[in-house]
């Protein structure tokens, strides 16, 4: 009697606490905007990072970001990606060589205008030692060289995480001129950068 | 509008210009150094090249707060007597055919070769792409670099 009554209790504890992870998962899978945090003792979730990271891809892929990630050593411009006028080489610091260097016309803060070079401090392509190529990368492929330290510029998930906040990384918003911005806002982008990692980081299937 | 005091050729000077104002305009207006050229005002040239602390840079692309405390040179401030070794070289190989482009390419040349006193042809052609030349002399570029190496 007893044991049967256990066994009703039990039965329905499991069935709640199903309905509440089934919950939980819906709502943490991403769309867009509707991304929910979750909290610590629920992340590691992979579908939700999963999903997450569809957009962080779509953002990554994009030229604002891409140019800046070549498959080659020359930087890619423009919203249709051409190879980079004047053919900068990337350079041993990724800074560019001798008398073409990215600052040779990227000032820290740019002159206004349509087709001026934008402006940055840190103006540069990763280093030749470390290319952290985006260009032609599947989304799966992209996600393991990001959470690999040996091809993220050895950076941790702390660090990857806070990359979000690097100021070149924020100017891919700020381009100035008639430049396309990236298909997220950069609000957008740091929550579904977060939701990526802080579930666990996971990469797609392809 | 604001106060700057740049230095240039070894000379300071204080200008009253708008903040956003490229360098390259407040050389030939406010200074009056009109060797340094207007090209395209998107860095797309070179014509406009100077050097900022030694490194060449395209002043139609920085504006003038971002010069700070940097010293600038130009094309009147290479040398006192038109004697660098690029400019030798320039008028021993008759480079220029309209000139226009010519400040660009030796501000250029120059910065390479102090930087790299015995580039390759490949370095030269690197360095130098940014630096375009309508008349197409840069064959005469090329060798008149060359020929400035050995004096560096």
């Amino acid at each position: 009697m007893y044991l049967t009554r256990f066994r009703q209790i039990g039965i329905a504890a499991l069935a709640s606490a199903l309905i509440i992870v089934f919950a939980i998962a819906c709502k943490a899978k991403n769309t867009v905007n509707g991304y929910v945090s979750l909290p610590e003792a629920q992340k590691k979730d992979s579908l939700a990072s999963i999903a997450a990271f569809k957009d962080v891809y779509a953002v990554l892929m994009h030229p604002r970001c891409m140019n800046c990630h070549p498959s080659g050593d020359i930087p890619l411009q423009g919203d249709d990606s051409q190879i980079h006028t004047m053919l900068p080489q990337r350079g041993p610091d990724g800074k560019g060589i001798a008398t073409m260097k990215c600052a040779t016309c990227h000032a820290d803060k740019g002159v206004p205008g349509e087709n001026t070079p934008p402006g940055n401090p840190s103006w540069h392509l990763p280093p030749a030692d470390m290319k952290m190529v985006f260009q032609g990368k599947s989304a799966r492929e992209l996600a393991l060289q990001l959470v690999n330290p040996d091809k993220n510029g050895h950076k941790d998930m702390q660090a990857l995480r806070e990359h979000a906040l690097d100021t070149l990384v924020k100017s891919g918003w700020n381009m100035g001129g008639n430049r396309e911005s990236p298909p997220l806002t950069y609000e957008e982008f740091k929550e579904v950068w977060y939701a990526w990692i802080d579930n666990g980081a996971y990469a797609p299937n392809k | 509008m604001a106060l700057y005091t740049i230095n240039v050729n070894g000379t300071s000077h204080q200008v009253d210009v708008d903040p956003d104002t490229p360098i390259l305009w407040v050389l030939r207006d406010n200074l009056r150094l009109l060797g340094t050229k207007y090209g395209c005002g998107i860095a797309h040239c070179g014509v406009c090249t100077i050097h900022l602390d030694g490194d060449a840079i395209r002043s139609c692309a920085y504006p003038i707060s971002e010069i700070k405390s940097k010293k600038i040179v130009t094309i009147e401030g290479l040398s006192e007597t038109g004697d660098h070794p690029v400019q030798k070289a320039w008028l021993e190989h008759d480079v220029p055919q309209c000139g226009y482009c010519q400040a660009g390419q030796i501000m250029t040349a120059s910065s390479l070769l102090a930087q790299n006193p015995n580039p390759s042809d490949d370095e030269i052609r690197r360095a130098m792409n940014g630096n375009l030349c309508r008349c197409a002399s840069y064959t005469r570029i090329n060798r008149a670099i060359r020929t400035a190496s050995k004096d560096m």
